[in-house]
C-alpha cells in the first residue's frame, strides 16, 4: 500500500548537537509502529518536528503524498496528522464532553459558530457519548478535568485526538504516569483504534510495545538504529548497546 | 447499547446543564432590568450618570470578551469605544445621519473596524510587549482623532450631534429619560447576545485558547483567527457603548479615546471579576458609583480611595467581587450536597 506518512532526511540540532539526525521513515494506513529509545533519544523532538511544532533544519514530511514541509502545525492537523502529548495538555476548567465536542466541531469546521450549544446538537453529542463511552469516560463527561484522575486524563487526551478523525496518529507515551491498574483501559483503547489509521506510538513499557506493535523503530542519539519486527529487536546487538546502562536495562534486571 | 438508549442517557445527563444556564440568562436579564428600575427610582435627577454607567458597562463587557475570555492583555480598549462614539457622531454631524438606530449602526461598524485593526496589531506580540502595543495603539488613535480636527473637532470635541426621536416617537429629552431607556434596552440585548456567544462553540474555543493555545493548535484551530474574530465582536459591543455615549451626551470628546478610560475599564473588570459577564457589570457599577460618591465627598483623595479599594480586592478577593462571591456560593452548594 502507498505511504500515508513519510519522513525523509529530517534534521534538527540544538546548539550544535544533532537531536534529530537524518531520520527517514514511512508508514502505510493501518500500520502499528512503536518508536522506542532511551531517555533523551529525541523521540518527542521527532514528533514536534513532523507536526510542525518545531522547525526542522532540513528534511521533508509528507502526508498522503503531499509535502507539508512548508505548512504550519495547524495545516498539518487539518491534513490528518494528529498527536497526543507526553505531558497531558487539557483544559482544566472544561469537561471531557466539552473537550471532545470542541474537537468534533473543529474537525467539521463548526468551531467558529456563534450560536447554539453543543449539548443541543444531537450529532455532536452522539459522537461525544460514543467516543467517551469507548474510553470508559462516559460517567465523567460533565465533570471538570481538574477533578478527574490522571489516568483518565490520559484517556481523554486519546479521545480528543481520535475525535479529530486523524489519518496518522502520533501518541507520545500514552501510558506515562498512568497507574498500573489503569493501563488496561489504555491498551483496550489502542486495540480498538480504527483499522485504517496509521499509528506511531512512543512508549517505554516494553510489554505494551510488544502487544501493540507490528513494527518497532529504535531511536538513539537522534538516529534510527533499528527498524524491524518486535521479535528481532531484542536480538539486535546495536539496540542492546544503546540501552546499555540506561533505565531499560535496569528494569529488565529488576 | 442501542442508539435509542444512548441518546436517552445523553439527554438526561445534559438537560439540567442546559436548564441551569438558561435560568441564569433570564436571572441576569431580570437583574439588569431590576437594577435599572431601582436606579431610575433612586436617582431620577441623575439619569445622565446612569446612562454613562450603562455605556461604560458596554465598554467593560467588550473588554471582558478579549481579556476575560481570550486572555489578551490590553490597556487600549477605549480605542474601540471611542471609534464607535466618533463613528456615530461623525455620521450625525457630517453626513446628516441623525436617526439614532442608524447612528448606532455606524457606531457598531466603527467599533468593529477599530477592533479588527487593534486585534491584528496586538496579536503580533504576547505578554508584556502586547500590553505595550495596546498602549501605543490607544495613543495613536487619540492623536489621530486630535489631528483630524476638521472631522472630529479635535480637542474641542465633536459637538452639534442632534439625534432624531427614537423610532420617530421618543425624543431625546432634557432629563435623559429616552437616552436611559435606550441604553438599558441596548445593554439588555447585548448581554443576552453575549450570553449566547460565550456558550457557543466559538465561546468554548476561546476559553480553550485562553487556557492552552498550543493545545488548540494541535486540534487544528488557529488561535489568532479566533481572537481577531473576538476582537471584531468586542469592537462591535464597545461601539454600541460609544454610540450610546454620543447619542445621550450629544458630544464626543477625546477622553472617549483615552488611555485613562482604557485603564479604568480594566480596573472595573478586575474589580468585578474577569471571564464573567456578571463580573464585568458588577465591576462597572461598583466603580462608577464609588467614583461618583467618593469624588463628591472628597474630591482630593478619591483616587487614593479607589486605589485602596482595588488593592483590597486584588489581595482578598483575587477573582473580583462577583467571581469571589460566585465561587463562595458554589463551594457552599458543593458542601451542601
Ligand atoms: N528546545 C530545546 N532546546 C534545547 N535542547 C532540547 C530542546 N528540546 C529537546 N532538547 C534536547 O533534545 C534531546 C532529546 O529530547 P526529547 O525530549 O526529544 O527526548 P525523548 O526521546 O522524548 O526523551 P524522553 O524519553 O525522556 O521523553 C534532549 O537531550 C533534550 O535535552
Ligand atoms: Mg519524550
Amino acid at each position: 500500500m502507498s505511504a500515508i506518512f513519510e519522513v525523509r532526511n529530517l534534521k534538527r540540532s540544538f546548539g550544535g548537537l544533532a537531536v534529530t539526525d537524518d531520520v527517514s521513515l514511512s508508514m502505510a494506513p493501518g500500520d502499528r509502529v512503536a518508536l522506542i529509545g532511551p531517555n533523551g533519544a529525541g523521540k518527542t523532538t521527532f514528533v514536534n518536528l513532523v507536526t510542525g511544532n518545531l522547525k526542522a533544519d532540513a528534511g521533508d514530511v509528507r502526508i498522503g503524498g503531499e509535502s507539508v514541509t512548508h505548512i504550519d502545525a495547524i495545516g498539518r492537523v487539518r491534513r490528518g496528522l494528529v498527536r497526543s502529548f507526553q505531558v497531558t495538555r487539557l483544559f482544566h476548567e472544561m469537561t471531557p464532553a466539552e473537550h471532545v465536542a470542541l474537537a468534533v466541531l473543529q474537525r467539521d469546521g463548526r468551531a467558529g459558530r456563534l450560536f447554539g450549544h453543543f449539548l443541543a446538537m444531537p450529532d455532536v453529542m452522539a459522537e461525544v457519548g460514543d467516543l467517551l463511552g469507548k474510553l470508559g469516560l462516559r460517567e465523567l463527561m460533565h465533570r471538570r478535568v481538574s477533578e478527574i484522575a490522571y489516568g483518565q486524563q490520559r484517556l481523554l487526551e486519546i479521545a480528543v485526538a481520535l475525535a479529530l478523525k486523524p489519518r496518522v496518529l502520533l501518541l507520545d507515551e500514552p501510558a506515562a504516569g498512568v497507574p498500573q491498574s489503569d493501563t488496561g483501559r489504555i491498551e483496550e483503547a489502542l486495540a480498538d483504534l480504527p483499522a485504517d489509521l496509521a499509528v506511531l506510538m512512543i512508549e517505554h513499557d516494553m510489554d505494551l510495545v510488544f502487544r501493540f506493535a507490528k513494527r518497532v523503530i529504535v531511536l538513539a542519539a537522534g538516529a534510527i538504529i533499528f527498524d524491524g519486527t518486535p521479535s528481532e529487536v531484542t536480538r539486535d546487538q546495536r539496540v542492546r548497546e544503546a540501552y546499555l546502562g540506561s533505565y531499560a536495562n535496569a528494569s529488565h534486571a529488576a | 447499547m442501542t442508539m435509542a438508549t444512548m441518546n436517552d442517557t445523553v439527554a438526561t445527563t445534559t438537560a439540567p446543564v442546559k436548564r441551569r444556564s438558561f435560568g441564569r440568562d433570564l436571572a441576569g436579564l431580570a437583574v439588569i432590568l431590576a437594577l435599572a428600575a431601582i436606579g431610575y427610582l433612586l436617582f431620577p435627577n441623575n439619569l445622565a450618570l446612569l446612562t454613562r454607567i450603562t455605556a461604560i458597562a458596554l465598554l467593560v463587557l467588550s473588554l471582558d470578551l478579549v481579556t476575560g475570555y481570550c486572555g489578551v492583555a490590553t490597556l487600549g480598549q477605549a480605542a474601540l469605544f471611542g471609534s464607535g462614539a466618533y463613528a456615530a457622531g461623525i455620521a450625525a454631524v457630517h453626513f446628516g445621519i441623525t436617526d439614532p438606530l442608524l447612528m448606532l449602526v455606524s457606531g457598531v461598524l466603527g467599533g468593529a473596524f477599530a477592533g479588527l485593526v487593534c486585534g491584528v496589531v496586538i496579536l503580533r506580540a504576547h505578554g508584556l510587549p502586547q500590553l505595550v502595543l495596546s498602549i501605543a495603539l490607544i495613543h495613536l488613535f487619540h492623536e489621530f482623532a486630535n489631528k483630524a480636527s476638521s472631522w472630529t473637532g479635535g480637542s474641542d470635541g465633536l459637538a452639534g450631534i442632534a439625534p432624531d426621536p427614537l423610532l420617530g416617537l421618543f425624543a431625546f429629552d432634557l432629563w435623559g429619560r429616552t437616552a436611559y431607556g435606550f441604553g438599558i434596552g441596548l445593554l439588555a440585548v447585548v448581554f443576552a447576545l453575549l450570553r449566547l456567544i460565550v456558550r457557543s462553540p466559538f465561546g468554548m474555543l476561546c476559553r480553550g485558547i485562553k487556557e492552552d493555545p498550543i493545545r488548540i493548535r494541535a486540534m487544528g484551530a488557529s488561535p489568532r483567527v479566533a481572537i481577531v474574530k473576538m476582537y471584531v465582536l468586542s469592537g462591535a459591543v464597545a461601539g454600541v457603548g460609544g454610540a450610546l455615549n454620543a447619542i445621550s451626551t450629544q458630544v464626543v470628546g477625546l477622553d472617549s479615546l483615552s488611555f485613562t478610560l482604557s485603564a479604568e475599564s480594566l480596573v472595573m473588570l478586575v474589580l468585578g471579576g474577569t471571564g464573567s459577564l456578571f463580573g464585568a457589570l458588577a465591576g462597572t457599577i461598583v466603580f462608577m458609583f464609588f467614583e461618583d460618591i467618593v469624588s463628591a465627598a472628597n474630591p482630593f483623595h478619591w483616587l487614593t480611595m479607589v486605589g485602596a479599594l482595588l488593592i483590597a480586592v486584588v489581595l482578598f478577593a483575587p477573582r473580583g467581587l462577583y467571581g469571589t462571591a460566585a465561587a463562595f456560593v458554589a463551594r457552599r452548594r458543593e458542601a451542601g450536597r
